[in-house]
């Protein structure tokens, strides 16, 4: 029954969450959107205090049960570990804590945030790993779908669905959840939670409130013929039915347990006082293994991707070719209004992807830069940081990206235009031009004679960069192509204009 | 890809076009017939008779030329569209389908010029026409040298010769200039007929028998045609060929400036003589894709007719016209043509009235006047400009141009408009990218100022998207 209820629940939170990374329409998000912020470590970075405590003592009664029905890396390695199970029944054991590793991890991970190491942190957090997953793999497979309705709809002359641009994001964040989707599914189907119980530093933290739990399995020893069918059906290797002891570190509430127990040994209740179990030299080498080929392989496929970018113009005979925007050097790239400032990014930032999915313009994509490794940053190549939207900063979960409101927006600058000579149309091609003054939202561009004493020459534009927003409307609307004749310069502290 | 599916789009949207107006007129007169008896299944559109054609006599050759001419703009493709708009091979099994249908029903003008399908109509006309006797049609085609580089004698020489061979004949029976008026004027006119020699070619080669009606089609600046005109005593023009429709008869230069109306250009042709030869009787299809209620307005007056029949009585009801082109793409498109001119029943006067009463409502309406006639095409910085105006136009015709957010149908009219806009035109395409640089404004024969349009419709999505109206 209670492992019904906790399937059941997993479900709906699974499907759910990934329903958060999959909608593009911006409509999911405001029924859904505590599901990314009730998440461990993106409430931690975003001192969401509440919630933090919250899980806690969530965690303090229920013994890790956030694992089994909150964590979607955890469900979605139950379901790889369900369909191991199908093909081999008894296939765990009990294993020894890996203490050591565990700690270490978290040390890695606690360091990592303080020095504002992203790529460490991202590829560390357990919610992340799985928003890359969905939104590389999943989202893609789902705007497909969507684009076919989107042709259905428009041959039976019906505006429901819009068709949307499918497009890689980021080579290396595809690959990272390749990866991660390989090893971890196949670290679950073989073996369950091995992850959860070596690596994950929001595991580690739980677990160490999970000993302390309230409510927990426990085995009756009076009832108890150390047959040893809980152990091999234990996920989490957690249970030593010789000496009749369960890792409540390592316990991740999933009930499988008392289901399978014939004599009904184990029950989820109160705390029994049980006799301190004696150290066993018992070694388990194979799941130390897994482990260290689990990181190796990461850094692997790291390694591995490469970065394709589509061709995707036709050329019909009455339209000229138009070339694809290529992305100017930037000295300093470029984050969303609301991120406050870079540095705000990278000490909050877990790279769960959730605002690059939820980005309607195609302007957020997760960075390449090892120091920065898959957090969001803008570019406007395909479009630019429109006026109305405010999505990636409604989506956050992990303050790197803090609520703004339309208003607020227009007045956040979040970068500065830059004209480049060489690229300007109206010198180029001798022709009017002025595109990206009649698209500045904040009126930062005005055109001027090229000629200082010719008024009737070509105008350029010039810009106020006090006014200027760094929305890249300029940027994206140049003609000059591939290279823009004006492109958006990021700053490292946001301000207020 | 995008395109092609936009391709495909437009074709099903004109097909069903066609297919809707043929469909609602077997339902009307299905109707009809039901409530006189229950009559099993017969077919409510009659056959239409082989002849009953009106026949106009051209006072100076005395050629019995058909009410009804075949423009061979838009011949299909084997991809089903308009070879106007794609890329495709021309269907000659089609074309020669279309034009035996429309001799067998007596239709005996066609014309095209170099110009035509991307250059393609004189080759597949000729071949069509070649197939009949000579006698039994005319041909008119034109001296279409638009680029620059065919402004030099030697180019339009060839120009014109090349004409003969693509269409299969020694003799052409109506010779043209090709829009003159547009573009620089007076001063582009010179250059492409005067300075060159051409026009005085020209009359030597009718002299010669080889070119036996010379005259002109016309659009934009004024000052052409009546220097045209004011020069018939030098020339004899033996015909013109102008814009009639019953919304620029007084409406044209209040759509734009740079226009003329139709009344004036009939009546100076009139005044002299010269017949005239109709072009844009449905204004590239606005006259046919009109708003719903001036539709309505049209089918409940007759409701067994189609819209654009209205348009075509209109302009046969004209005694100084000699024949009023459409171009054909569809087969259904020529046989709704052939019902409304087999035979021309002209408009009463009380009907003449009644459509300049509909012209005064559609005025009101503020659709741009483009006839999709790709001339603007391509532009330079990638932009799909008729794609553009035709996606406005369609949205205004359907009422999907909300006035403000307070309208009833916003939010709908604001998705139609959105989502059409990104299938009709795809986005590196669309208006926000227009510099305003003004090449493609010379090249229009509507004389649209095409930035200022395009800025405005972009300023208008702007407003949708950011939902400021």
């Amino acid at each position: 029954m209670l492992k019904k209820i906790r399937q059941i629940v997993a479900a709906l939170s699974i499907v759910l969450i990934t329903l958060l990374f999959l909608d593009f329409t911006g409509v999911a998000h405001k029924w859904l959107g505590w599901m990314a912020k009730i998440q461990f470590l993106p409430a931690v970075l975003s001192l969401n205090l509440i919630v933090v405590a919250a899980l806690i003592v969530l965690t303090l009664i229920f013994g890790r049960i956030y694992c089994s029905v909150i964590c979607p890396l955890g469900i979605m390695q139950d379901g790889f570990a369900w369909l191991g199970k199908r093909s081999k029944k008894n296939r765990y054991r009990y294993s020894k804590a890996k203490n050591a590793l565990r700690y270490v991890m978290l040390g890695v991970m606690v360091i990592a945030i303080l020095l504002g190491i992203g790529s460490v942190v991202a590829l560390l957090a357990p919610y992340s790993a799985y928003g890359r997953i969905a939104q590389s793999l999943l989202a893609p497979l789902w705007q497909w779908g969507n684009n076919l309705l989107a042709s259905w709809a428009e041959s039976a002359d019906s505006y429901r669905f819009y068709t949307v641009d499918v497009w890689l994001r980021g080579g290396i964040t595809l690959g990272v959840a390749v990866g991660t989707l390989v090893i971890l599914g196949y670290l679950a189907w073989r073996n369950g939670r091995t992850y959860c119980n070596t690596i994950c530093p929001v595991g580690t933290v739980l677990g160490f409130f999970a000993r302390f739990s309230l409510l927990r399995p426990v085995i009756d020893t009076s009832k108890c013929n150390s047959c040893g069918l809980c152990a091999r059906n234990c996920k989490a290797a957690c249970i030593n039915s010789k000496e009749h002891t369960i890792d409540y570190s390592r316990c991740v509430t999933c009930f499988d347990c008392i289901g399978k127990c014939h004599k009904g040994a184990i029950s989820y209740g109160r705390r029994r006082s049980v006799p301190k179990p004696a150290a066993t030299k018992t070694a388990e080498p194979e799941t130390v293994d897994n482990s260290r080929r689990n990181m190796l392989a990461v850094a692997g496929a790291i390694a591995a991707t490469a970065a394709l970018r589509a061709q995707e113009k036709t050329v019909d005979g009455g339209l000229a070719t138009i070339i694809d925007k290529k992305r100017p050097e930037r000295k300093t790239r470029i984050v969303p209004p609301g991120a406050l400032s870079i540095r705000n990014v990278e000490s909050h930032c877990t790279a769960c992807q959730l605002c690059v999915a939820a980005c309607p313009n195609g302007v957020l994509r997760p960075s390449t830069k090892l120091d920065t490794l898959m957090q969001p940053e803008s570019s406007y190549e395909r479009g630019y940081c429109r006026p109305e939207c405010t999505r990636c900063s409604d989506v956050c979960p992990a303050g790197a990206i803090r609520p703004i409101t339309r208003a607020e927006k227009s007045s956040t600058q979040i970068g500065h235009a830059v004209w480049v000579k060489a690229n300007c149309i109206p010198l180029t091609d001798g022709v009017e031009c002025g595109n990206c003054a009649r698209h500045c939202p904040t009126g930062a561009i005005t055109m001027v004679p090229s000629e200082r004493n010719d008024d009737t020459s070509r105008k350029i534009p010039v810009v106020n960069t006090e006014r200027c927003i760094g929305c890249g409307a300029c940027e994206n609307l140049c003609p000059a192509r591939p290279f823009s004749a004006i492109y958006v310069e990021g700053h490292e502290i946001h301000r207020t204009i | 890809m995008d395109m092609k599916q936009q391709n495909i789009n437009r074709r099903d949207f004109l097909k069903r076009l066609g297919i809707g107006a043929g469909v609602t007129g077997i339902a009307l007169t299905g109707c009809d017939q039901a409530s006189k008896k229950l009559s099993a299944d017969s077919s409510a559109l009659p056959e239409i008779p082989t002849d009953k054609m009106t026949y106009r006599t051209n006072p100076n050759t005395g050629d019995e030329v058909s009410i009804l001419g075949y423009g061979c703009m838009r011949w299909p493709t084997v991809a089903g569209e308009s070879a106007h708009d794609g890329a495709d091979e021309i269907d000659q099994e089609a074309v020669n389908d279309l034009v035996d249908t429309a001799l067998a029903h007596g239709v005996n003008y066609f014309d095209t010029s170099p110009a035509y399908c991307k250059g393609r109509s004189e080759h597949a006309t000729g071949i069509a026409l070649s197939r009949h006797p000579r006698d039994s049609y005319y041909i008119a085609t034109k001296l279409s040298n638009f680029a620059q580089s065919t402004w030099s004698r030697e180019a339009s020489m060839a120009m014109y010769r090349n004409s003969f061979k693509e269409l299969q004949t020694d003799y052409i029976d109506y010779m043209l200039l090709h829009a003159i008026g547009m573009g620089g004027g007076m001063e582009e006119f010179r250059a492409r007929y005067i300075d060159n020699g051409m026009l005085d070619f020209l009359v030597a080669e009718r002299e010669a028998g080889r070119i036996r009606n010379l005259g002109f089609s016309y659009h934009g600046d004024i000052e052409v045609f009546d220097w045209a005109l004011a020069n018939h005593d030098k020339y004899k023009w033996d015909f013109v060929q102008i814009q009639l429709n019953y919304l620029d008869w007084k409406h044209a230069k209040e759509i734009n400036p740079r226009n003329t109306d139709g009344e004036y250009l009939y009546v100076e042709l009139e005044k002299r003589g010269i017949p005239a030869i109709i072009m844009e009787p449905l204004l590239g299809g606005r006259l046919s894709n009109v708003p719903d209620h001036v539709a309505t307005r049209l089918k409940q007056r007759e409701p067994e007719k189609s819209v654009a029949s209205w348009a075509f009585r209109y302009a046969g009801t004209h005694p100084g016209v000699l024949t009023v082109l459409s171009g054909m793409t569809y087969k259904e498109h020529l046989e709704d043509n052939l019902r409304s001119y087999c035979p021309l029943v002209p408009l009463t006067d009380e009907e003449v009235q009644f459509l300049y009463d509909t012209a005064d409502i559609m005025v009101r309406y503020p659709t741009v006047a483009c006839n999709d006639c790709k001339y603007c095409m391509p532009c330079p910085y990638g932009i799909d400009i008729p794609s553009i105006l035709l996606h406005y136009n369609k949205c205004v015709n359907q009422g999907n141009v909300a006035e403000s957010s307070q309208s009833d149908n916003y939010a709908e009219a604001r998705r139609a408009f959105l989502v059409g806009y990104d299938r009709s035109v795809p986005r590196l395409r669309q208006a926000s990218h227009c510099i305003g640089c003004g090449q493609c404004t010379p090249h229009c024969p509507q004389s649209i100022d095409i930035p200022k349009e395009l800025h405005r419709i972009d300023s208008y999505v702007e407003s949708l998207k950011q939902e400021s109206i």
